[in-house]
Order: structure tokens, then C-alpha cells, then sequence
């Protein structure tokens, strides 16, 4: 029987410390911590993010069935949109089916909103406290299509260069499917993670921004370029670290946006997921103008330990909880 | 038509790619924190013993290769066929030279081998780990020599050419590892 832990005692006084150090940095800055609930009434609507649930009884609740939170996002925006100024948290997440050399199904994320921020603005914010956290030189920036067109000379912004990414995906031979594939989001994920991410971050970190705006997630569409997202990531050693949003906070734009999920839910025959009211209600009422970032904090301790492996920060990675 | 689901992917599972029926080797999940996730794995084509790396994406379904593996006595060649038998309900199965290929070496009357079935027919004969064969022709050596250093090569009665220690003689029978082709010892008959 396995019970003693997979990390080391030296891993779990790291933790201890880089959280000491993400809360004073904070307490600096007159950022307020938050706590937000795990156990909530919906999930999220992302087509490629699955909720766990549970069932949960007693008197007056009003659903039988609940949703462990994939990230504190939406509950963190109703605090904005309530008048809570910039907050941050350093929240348990639950996301399912993700288990790997790097994902844990349940992992700790730092998530923060900082109101009258722009996306330029918080990525010189992630800057200073990586450079404090982890020693590293200052980060670069490269935006999406500038990274597409280093490593597959394709741009990933027009249809000839879809089209051309495809030739060049079809090469490398990864599988028949890639041929025929309809969505050019998904060979823009498959160049993303196969060939762009290993290559990133490699001599310091770096922030790809101005993400095509199909895969804008929450973030507001660019106002002089539809086709771009005021969205970003941070890459570290070629490790996917933050991802990062000018927010939206157009609360019918929100409410379309699940829409679309849905529809790609059903297209790809998933359950259509339960849109949370409460959070586009908080849209209505007003979100403030904000950008907001969730980092992987067991990645963060992973890189500042340089260990490979997830389950070398995690006192119990799920094989062992 | 059988499938597997990408989240059913683990080493060893059958799958068809490319028209061949594949065993995974390796599977690994890429998964954005937004946007698609996939499976990259490493699969060996069981007819060409290919190794290649392919990427699925996550969810999607995958043909399922019918393959299976049985123990079964050899039982003679036709010079075209190699026969095979199961000893238990005495059904014979013919695999041809493809199928057999460098395994014809080690074949030995009675030897139960493991043949691999792709919808019923034999892709791949694997001859036991050691099989004991008759040295057809060897260079007498020196008798006085019992460490076996140095050595010299025997011809065996398949055909198979082995390293063998000096004091080895013509018409001995020795142990041959198949899986590296070397040399393990006499057998006394």
C-alpha cells in the first residue's frame, strides 16, 4: 500500500513558500483574497473543459445534482461585477478526464482580476511576479501570429494560410484525419501543442497574445480587428503556465458565447451544458472594466524546482488520493 | 465494427492504422488549458513492425484491429506453408512466409510457438525464448579449450548460424536464445 506522499518534504516547504510570497505580493498591491465555492449550481459551457458532479441532499436546495468548479471565474466576476475592487485567489480545481505527466484531475490555480487593468497591463503585472517568484530574466512577447508564422511560416489569420498549415500538418504525418479535418481551430490546437508550445519560453519566459478570436474564450474582441481576441498565455520551458484576458463584460455577447459552446457541444455530441444565469445577470448589473489571469501554481512550483513530473509538488497526485 | 474510445488507449490495445493492425506502445495526453485536447501515441504496425507516433483527437473513435495471440506446436513445412497445430483440439492453421519470416530459424517440430491472428490469420509467429537445436556443421576446435572465449560459428540444423564456444562439436545439440540469436549451452542428449 502506497500511502506516503509522491513529493518530497523539500517540495511541500516550497509550496508552503511560494504561497507565502503570491500572498504578500498581493497584500502589496491591495489586491483582496477571495474564497468562492468548489460545489456550484453550473458548470462551464466550454466545449473542451468537462465538469465532475456531484449529488448532494438536504433540505432546500435547489438541485439535486452539482458542478466541481473547473476554474473560480465565474464567481469571481459576480464578486467584481458586486463591488469587491481587485481580488485574487488561490482556488482548488476539479477538471475531468485530465490525467498526465503535467495534469492532475484536481490541481491549484491563482486566478486575479485587476479592475481599469488592460491585457498589457497584467502581463507586466504576471512579469513581476514571475521575476520575484522564480528568479527569471523579463519576459518577451510574441502575439500568435508571429509564432505561427516562425515555426510553420503559415498565418493562422487568413483562409490560404488554414489551408497551408494543413499542408504542412499533413507532412508530418500525425493522422488521415488531419486531411479532411472541417475546423480550423482544431489544426491551429494541433500546431499549437505539437510544434509552437515545445519551442516557446526557452530563454525566458514568454507571452503569446492576440489570439484568433474563435478561440477567444472570455476574452473582448480587438475593436480594430475582429479576427483578433485580446487574449494571452504565458509560456515557460515550452509549458503552458497562465492564460490571460482583457474580459469581456458585454453581458449579451456572454450570453451568445455560451450559445456557441453549446452548439459546438452538440455538434461534437455532448450533453448541452447548464449556462450560468447568475453570471450574466452580474454581467448586466455592470462588471467593471478588468483583465483578468489564472496561473497553474503546481506547474509555477514544478518550474522553480525543475521537476518534470506533476505528481513531484502534489503531497497525493490522484493515483495515490 | 468494434472501436476504441481515445480514453480507452493504453499500451498493448489493438487498433488499425494505415490499413494494419497496430499495437500501441505508448499514449500521452496534450491537453490545452483551452481548446481541443488529443492523444499522441506510439504504435508498432504488427504486419511491417513499423514504429510510428499519430495523433488522435480526444473523443474520437478508432477501429479496432482483431488480433489475437494463440500457442501453438509446429508441426512441419511444405516449403511454402508452415503448419501449426493446437494441441488441444487438434485444429491446424497454415502460416505463409510473411507471417513466418526470420522465425523459420528456430522453428522445431513440436515447439509451441505464438502466433499472431488478424481476423483469423496468422501475421506473425514468435518461436519459444530457447529452443534446442543439432549443430550441422562447425569447425572441430580445440578440445582443451572449456572457457568458451573467442568462439566460432555453427550452422544448425534450421539453418540459423550461431557463436558458439570452441569445444562445440558437429552433431552436438546446444540451447539457443532466440530472441538474441546467441548461445546458451550444450544439451546433453
Amino acid at each position: 500500500m502506497n500511502w506516503q506522499p509522491s513529493a518530497s518534504l523539500q517540495a511541500l516547504h516550497a509550496r508552503a513558500e511560494l504561497l507565502a510570497n503570491i500572498r504578500s505580493f498581493f497584500a502589496e498591491r491591495d489586491v483582496l483574497e477571495v474564497d468562492t465555492p468548489i460545489v456550484a449550481a453550473r458548470g462551464v459551457t466550454d466545449p473542451h473543459l468537462s465538469n465532475v458532479t456531484v449529488k448532494l441532499c438536504g433540505d432546500g436546495l435547489s438541485q439535486s445534482e452539482y458542478f466541481l468548479q473547473t476554474s473560480p471565474e465565474y464567481a469571481m466576476k459576480r464578486l467584481l461585477a458586486a463591488g469587491s475592487g481587485s481580488i485574487y485567489q488561490i482556488a482548488k480545481v476539479i477538471r475531468n478526464d485530465e490525467v498526465g505527466p503535467q495534469h492532475n484531475p484536481e490541481f491549484t490555480m491563482l486566478e486575479w482580476y485587476r479592475l481599469g487593468f488592460d491585457e498589457y497591463q497584467l502581463m507586466d503585472e504576471i512579469d513581476q511576479l514571475m521575476c520575484s517568484l522564480l528568479g527569471c530574466k523579463a519576459s518577451k512577447r510574441v502575439t500568435y501570429q508571429e509564432a505561427f508564422l516562425t515555426v510553420t511560416g503559415c498565418d493562422p489569420f487568413t483562409a490560404q494560410g488554414i489551408e497551408s498549415l494543413r499542408s504542412w500538418l499533413v507532412e508530418r504525418d500525425l493522422g488521415d484525419w488531419v486531411k479532411d479535418e472541417p475546423d480550423p481551430d482544431t489544426l491551429l490546437y494541433l500546431a499549437m501543442t505539437h510544434y509552437i508550445e515545445p519551442t516557446l519560453g526557452q530563454t525566458e519566459p514568454t507571452f503569446i497574445y492576440n489570439f484568433p478570436a474563435s478561440q477567444s474564450a472570455l476574452a473582448r474582441i480587438h475593436s480594430d480587428d475582429p479576427r483578433v481576441a485580446r487574449r494571452f498565455e504565458l509560456y515557460i520551458d515550452g509549458v503552458e503556465l497562465a492564460n490571460g484576458f482583457y474580459e469581456l463584460t458585454d453581458a449579451m455577447q456572454q450570453a451568445q458565447r455560451f450559445a456557441a459552446d453549446n452548439s459546438i457541444r452538440m455538434k461534437q455530441g455532448k450533453p448541452r451544458a447548464l449556462e450560468d444565469e447568475r453570471l450574466v445577470a452580474a454581467l448586466q448589473a455592470g462588471l467593471p472594466d478588468c483583465a483578468g489571469v489564472a496561473l497553474g501554481l503546481d506547474r509555477l512550483l514544478m518550474l522553480k524546482l525543475g521537476v518534470s513530473q506533476i505528481s513531484d509538488v502534489l503531497a497525493f497526485p490522484i493515483d495515490r488520493a | 465494427m468494434a472501436s476504441y474510445s481515445t480514453n480507452e488507449f493504453k499500451g498493448g490495445l489493438k487498433i488499425m492504422q494505415d490499413g494494419e493492425p497496430c499495437s500501441i506502445l505508448e499514449n500521452e495526453m496534450v491537453k490545452p488549458g483551452k481548446g481541443q485536447a488529443f492523444n499522441r501515441v506510439k504504435i508498432r504496425k504488427l504486419i511491417s513492425g513499423k514504429v510510428v507516433e499519430k495523433t488522435f483527437k480526444s473523443g474520437e473513435s478508432v477501429e479496432a484491429a482483431d488480433v489475437q495471440e494463440i500457442e501453438l506446436a509446429y508441426l512441419y513445412s511444405d516449403g511454402e506453408f508452415w503448419h501449426f497445430m493446437n494441441n488441444e483440439t487438434f485444429e491446424q492453421i497454415a502460416a505463409d512466409e510473411a507471417a513466418v519470416s526470420d522465425a523459420t530459424k528456430w522453428l522445431v517440430e513440436q515447439d509451441v510457438c505464438t502466433l499472431t491472428l488478424w481476423d483469423g490469420k496468422p501475421i506473425n509467429v514468435t518461436p519459444p525464448n530457447f529452443v534446442e537445436l543439432e549443430i550441422t556443421e562447425t569447425d572441430p576446435g580445440l578440445k582443451g579449450d572449456t572457457q568458451g572465449t573467442g568462439g566460432k560459428p555453427a550452422t544448425l540444423v534450421t539453418g540459423a548460424v550461431v557463436r558458439v564456444p570452441l569445444f562445440v562439436q558437429t552433431g552436438e545439440v546446444v540451447k539457443v536464445d532466440t530472441r538474441n540469436g546467441e548461445y546458451v549451452s550444450r544439451v546433453q542428449k
